[in-house]
């Protein structure tokens, strides 16, 4: 078995590999292609050892270079930060191969650079997922940003243009105004940025002053979407869907709430937070914005329009866990992650799919159309179900969690939001599903099968199921988040 | 003994080399051997800077007297941390302006002028390194005098491309020269006062002369004037037009390192030659300088925001970089001079990379850069556009840039002083410079360029010095323990009394 | 009063000077008379630097061999020989550029020059920069 530092050196190093090859391997377009899924199973083989190693209670770390006193350029996997990895790179080896369907099934343009900055994406995440302290977390959550501009305006058409501004305006404002002061704000107050379990800010800080620096990170973390700065998600759906499914359901916006739940329960320490009340005004906030979501989704006709309020609604999920700030609403709001990931990237590859074989957006279109696409449409089913929260999928655990959480800490009106959430959810969310199978055909299409974009959603499917089933090792790492 | 000799002559050398290489520069038809003689002056000047830094860490004071003359009959060169680290910070950047200047002068200067270009390029030079080893009051004066006359003529050289540089010029000369004059006027009254020009002296003797209003008009002058060649707000105005307008190469070196001349003075005159009435320093430093050096931040912030003109935006900007230094400096405490001294090392590295990648710019555009004409640029031009990402990048404060090394001490420092107002203000001002950064890097990398714009050459002789300061913004920006350490040293040196 | 007045005339008459000079600096808009308020101001200085060094019944110092000899102090007037060097670059410099300006815009007039460049100067075709400064 290869060390540990080894491992964190294959995790972080591999994607970036991957895209620095890209460019050399397009030569051969399956060369090219195979570099994605290949960097993927390497990584996700990594991202797997260093949890284990996680699990049994130790901290990998990987030090790079000290910049100045209490400033070190260094990774440090926290339990929370192996999950990440792990949903990460799994689902990149999915999403690599699926993107290679869908760009070739499309006739994308620039497959070379998009594959490379693909990668450095995926890598970025990596190194957000492992960092050791918040510097380097706010550095690669930049860097993601940046690399994520190139996907966003892929098609290089007017409205990408603009999406691509707004995209960046919003991210790059929020954490250099916002974020970068509040990371600085720790470092001057505690003379560290490390990672603790319990948090250290307690006794640092004055408790009045608390909400205002958790605000700081709430609203400087552009990426977790949380209402009023939710518009950059939407705006970034002109992404091809790959972009959409890997990036923008799972790596760019995962990487906002493991942030937010990363600064809750290793910064400042969910005891410190229950205690003063300073998280208070986030949980209706998120709250808020659960609900506000789920209604502007049912508006939208557009499918990944659709998804991407959902995710709005869904991200808001974890930051009301880790504004709840007790210990098992935090362990539900880290499920959420994991489930959430398997869920919502099964819906996208599925609007995906149906559009790379039958040139469908609109839900209003899908009308019978389940019939010629079975197994996506299947496969969308079990994703929504498990993002709904219903058992036997993964996304029951979460959502159980979250209400036990909310009801713990006395917050019984979040009891309603959460149900009322999934009343919303059930209709949004099944429509098209609904639609596709009982509903006649308005629309003759001629569909083009394409296998690659139809495996990687069935597998995410079977992946929401067997979560449910086998959630315990997700649950022990969630658990030893909580225990300092 | 050749070594030894040399060893023992560094600060002089480092003037006399390129004073010395100036007249031959001139006299040379070849432009090419012209810029072999700048860049070896500005190498052996840099190398030297590189062994006074090095003699200089522990803590060892050089004390050079010109012509063996004792002083304080003759003139005295002190070289300690405080003055090696700008030094060094100076001659570095001086040495890759130079090395970038190659191209950009054969495409903006005649070639027949270009000996005569780089003979005021090492008079400029030489000046300011003179300016800074000098612990002779007087003598000072007439360093500020040959760089600044030298800095004129190379503005007004960019009359070759922008009449309005001859302006530009003009407007430095005369508003440089009553700065420097009030300079001398304040001196003589010191110097009436105390008898001597001899900083160190005059240091001695304040305390015990019976200095009255005189010793109060002598502090205000000199420190008046030497405002104004610091480009401290509001006496800036003649800062953006000459950067604006000067040729790009020249842009470059002043950017980089001329005000850095006139700051460290500055903090000489505070804290070395009225180090023994401190009462008045206090007064000025948080009473006067402070609320420039904020009112200067957001001036030079809020214009750049406004400015179409790319160079002349990034003038505004260095006005407000300015004020960070100032500010540093003004909060007088071991941790704020330290900020500041970091912030002359990295502002010197953020602004000499942007006004090398704007002389790239323009080099290939054969037009002034402006918001209009660098449009979509990024991807007409990837290495120098990336580049210049990096030093904006540096310049807005992000991670593993060196412009966040300077924000966070700055940030440290205002902090111990408990100024909460200042605190928020320079916060405030840190976020509107992300405005105008945006703006540009908006419209360089989020932009169509024009239709039908041909693909632009990209020069290696401007784009490899350009990477390397890009690079040294991000390696003082991983690495920032030498900056940090010697600054603190400089801190030290400065407040520890004496010359 | 009038006798301490009368005591340092020179130095008022240096302040006048240096008043003189600066205003004419600041308030002129023509370039070649905010260079000759210019060297107005700089003499002034040179003038408060000679009276500094001169005592009161002081002769030129050199040595004569008799210890009662009052001597004026040498070191300030030596200074204002470099000073006067300095000063005379300065105003070589200007008045070089203002020739040049004039060429350019055809004027020496600050508000007409102000006026004159944001109109044409990015149409003008690049001139050879032989001339371009001294």
């Amino acid at each position: 078995m290869m060390s540990l530092h080894t491992a964190m050196l294959v995790g972080l190093l591999a994607p970036l590999v991957v895209a620095i090859l890209t460019p050399f391997l397009a030569v051969r377009h399956v060369w090219r292609d195979a570099a994605g899924p290949i960097g993927g199973v390497i990584t996700f083989i990594a991202a797997v050892h260093v949890a284990l190693a996680v699990l049994d209670g130790e901290t990998p770390r990987l030090f790079v270079a000290q910049i100045a006193e209490g400033l070190a350029l260094e990774f440090a996997v926290t339990p929370l930060g192996a999950i990440f990895g792990l949903v990460a790179s799994g689902l990149w080896i999915l999403a690599a191969l699926y993107s290679v369907g869908y760009m070739r099934g499309n006739h994308e343009k620039h497959q070379t650079r998009f594959a490379a900055f693909y990668a450095v994406a995926v890598h970025a995440a990596m190194a957000v997922a492992w960092s050791g302290n918040l510097l380097v977390l706010f550095v690669f959550y930049e860097i993601l940003t940046f690399s994520t501009y190139p996907l966003v305006t892929h098609k290089e058409s007017a409205l990408a243009r603009n999406a691509g501004r707004l995209y960046m305006s919003i991210l790059v404002g929020t954490s250099v105004v916002l974020l970068l002061p509040a990371v600085v704000w720790v470092w001057l107050s505690t003379g560290t940025l490390d990672f603790r379990p319990g948090g250290y800010l307690a006794g640092q800080i004055d408790p009045a002053m608390a909400p205002i620096l958790l605000a700081l990170f709430a609203f400087g973390v552009g990426k977790a979407a949380l209402m009023p700065i939710h518009r950059w998600l939407p705006a970034a759906m002109v992404a091809p869907t790959p972009v959409s499914a890997l990036l923008h359901a799972v790596a760019v916006v995962k990487a906002g709430v493991f942030t937010i739940l990363t600064v809750v329960v290793y910064v400042f320490g969910i005891d410190f937070l229950a205690e003063t009340g300073a998280a208070d005004w986030l949980v209706w906030l998120s709250a808020f914005t659960i609900l506000a979501s789920s209604m502007v989704a049912i508006t939208k006709d557009d499918i990944k329009a659709r998804l991407a309020y959902s995710t709005i609604s869904q991200l808001s999920y974890i930051v009301l866990g880790a504004a709840i700030a007790s210990s098992i609403a935090v362990q539900g709001a880290t499920l959420h992650i994991v489930m959430h990931a398997a869920g919502k990237i099964t819906l996208f590859f599925c609007a995906g799919a149906i559009y790379v074989q039958a040139h469908l957006t609109k839900i209003s279109e899908l009308d019978g159309q389940g019939r010629e696409m079975p197994w996506v449409f299947a496969a969308f089913f079990i994703g929504a179900l498990s993002i709904i929260g219903i058992p036997p999928l993964g996304g029951s655990w979460s959502k159980f969690m979250l209400m036990v959480g909310a009801v713990d800490s006395g917050y019984l009106v979040i009891l309603g939001v959460l149900g009322l959430s999934s009343l919303l959810n059930i209709y949004y969310l099944l429509e098209p599903v609904s639609r596709g199978f009982f509903r006649p055909k308005v629309k003759t299409v001629e569909v083009t099968s394409h296998p690659l974009v139809v495996i990687p959603p069935v597998l995410t499917a079977i992946l929401s199921l067997l979560l449910f089933f086998y959630v315990d090792f997700f649950a022990a790492l969630a658990k030893l988040m909580v225990i300092s | 003994m050749m070594g030894a000799a040399i060893l023992t002559n560094l600060p002089a050398l480092l003037v006399v080399v390129p004073l010395l290489l100036a007249p031959f520069s001139a006299v040379l038809p070849i432009a090419g051997l012209a810029w072999v003689l700048a860049l070896v002056g500005t190498g052996i000047s840099f190398l030297a800077a590189l062994m006074l830094q090095s003699v200089t860490e522990n803590g060892v004071r050089i004390s050079y007297h010109l012509g063996n003359w004792e002083p304080p009959w003759g003139i005295e060169f002190v070289v300690d941390s405080a003055s090696s680290l700008t030094l060094v910070v100076m001659s570095g950047l001086g040495f890759l302006a130079t090395l970038a200047a190659r191209r950009l002068v054969a495409i903006e200067i005649a070639d027949k002028d270009s000996g005569k270009f780089y003979a005021a390029w090492l008079l400029v030079v030489g000046g300011l390194f003179g300016l800074v080893m000098t612990a002779d009051a007087f003598n000072l004066f007439v360093f500020l005098e040959i760089s600044a006359l030298a800095s004129v003529i190379l503005i007004g050289m960019g009359a070759g491309t922008d009449r309005r540089a001859l302006v530009a010029g003009y407007h430095y000369l005369v508003i440089g020269a009553v700065g420097a004059t009030f300079y001398v006027i304040g001196v003589g009254f010191i110097y009436a006062i105390t008898g001597t020009l001899n900083m160190g002296d005059m240091a001695s003797r304040l305390p015990d002369a019976a200095g009255g209003a005189a010793l109060y008009v002598g502090f205000g002058f000199m420190v008046a004037g030497m405002l104004v060649k610091a480009a401290i707000f509001p006496v800036h105005i003649w800062l953006p037009a000459a950067y604006g307008y000067a040729p790009s190469a020249v842009s470059t070196l002043l950017a980089a390192i001329a005000t850095k001349a006139a700051l460290y003075v500055l903090a000489r005159i505070f804290f070395t030659i009225f180090a023994g009435t401190p009462e008045i320093v206090d007064i000025a430093l948080s009473n006067i300088i402070v609320p420039l050096a904020v009112g200067g931040i957001f001036v030079g912030t809020i214009m750049a925001i406004y400015e179409a003109d790319i160079k002349k935006m990034f003038a505004h900007s260095s006005v407000a970089q300015i004020g960070y230094i100032a500010l540093g400096l003004a909060l007088a405490t071991p941790a704020g001079i330290s900020a500041g001294f970091i912030h002359i090392g990295n502002h010197a590295l953020i602004k000499g990379g942007i006004f090398m990648a704007i002389g790239g710019f323009v080099a290939a555009l054969g037009a002034r850069a402006s918001l209009e004409t660098i449009t979509g640029i990024g991807r007409r031009m990837p290495i120098t556009a990336t580049a210049f990402l990096i030093c904006g990048l540096s310049l807005a404060g992000l991670p593993l840039t060196a412009g966040f090394i300077s924000k966070l001490y700055l940030v440290r420092a205002i902090l111990e002083t408990d100024s909460y107002v200042i605190l928020a203000l320079v916060l405030i001002s840190s976020a509107l410079s992300v405005v105008y950064l945006w703006k540009v890097m908006e419209v360089m990398w989020m932009q169509p360029a024009p239709a039908r714009s041909p693909k632009l050459v990209e020069n290696p002789a401007i784009y490899l010095p350009l990477w390397m300061v890009a690079l040294g913004n991000i390696w003082f920006g991983i690495d920032a323990g030498w900056i940090v350490g010697a600054a603190r040293l400089a801190a030290t040196a400065l407040l520890g009394g004496g010359a | 009063m009038i006798e301490q007045l009368a005591g340092s005339w020179n130095y008022i008459i240096v302040v006048i000077l240096m008043m003189t000079g600066l205003f004419m600096v600041i308030a002129r808009a023509n370039l070649v008379k905010k260079m000759i308020g210019l060297s107005i101001f700089q003499t002034s200085v040179f003038i408060f630097y000679i009276s500094l060094g001169k005592m009161a019944g002081g002769t030129a110092p050199i040595l004569d061999g008799n210890p009662d000899t009052l001597y004026s102090n040498p070191l300030p007037h030596v200074l204002i020989l470099t000073a006067i060097v300095v000063g005379v670059a300065t105003t070589a410099l200007g008045l070089a550029l203002i020739l040049r300006i004039n060429e350019a815009f055809g004027s020496v007039e600050e508000d007409e020059i102000i006026a004159a460049k944001a109109s044409q100067s990015l149409a003008r075709p690049k001139r050879p920069t032989s001339e371009a400064a001294e």
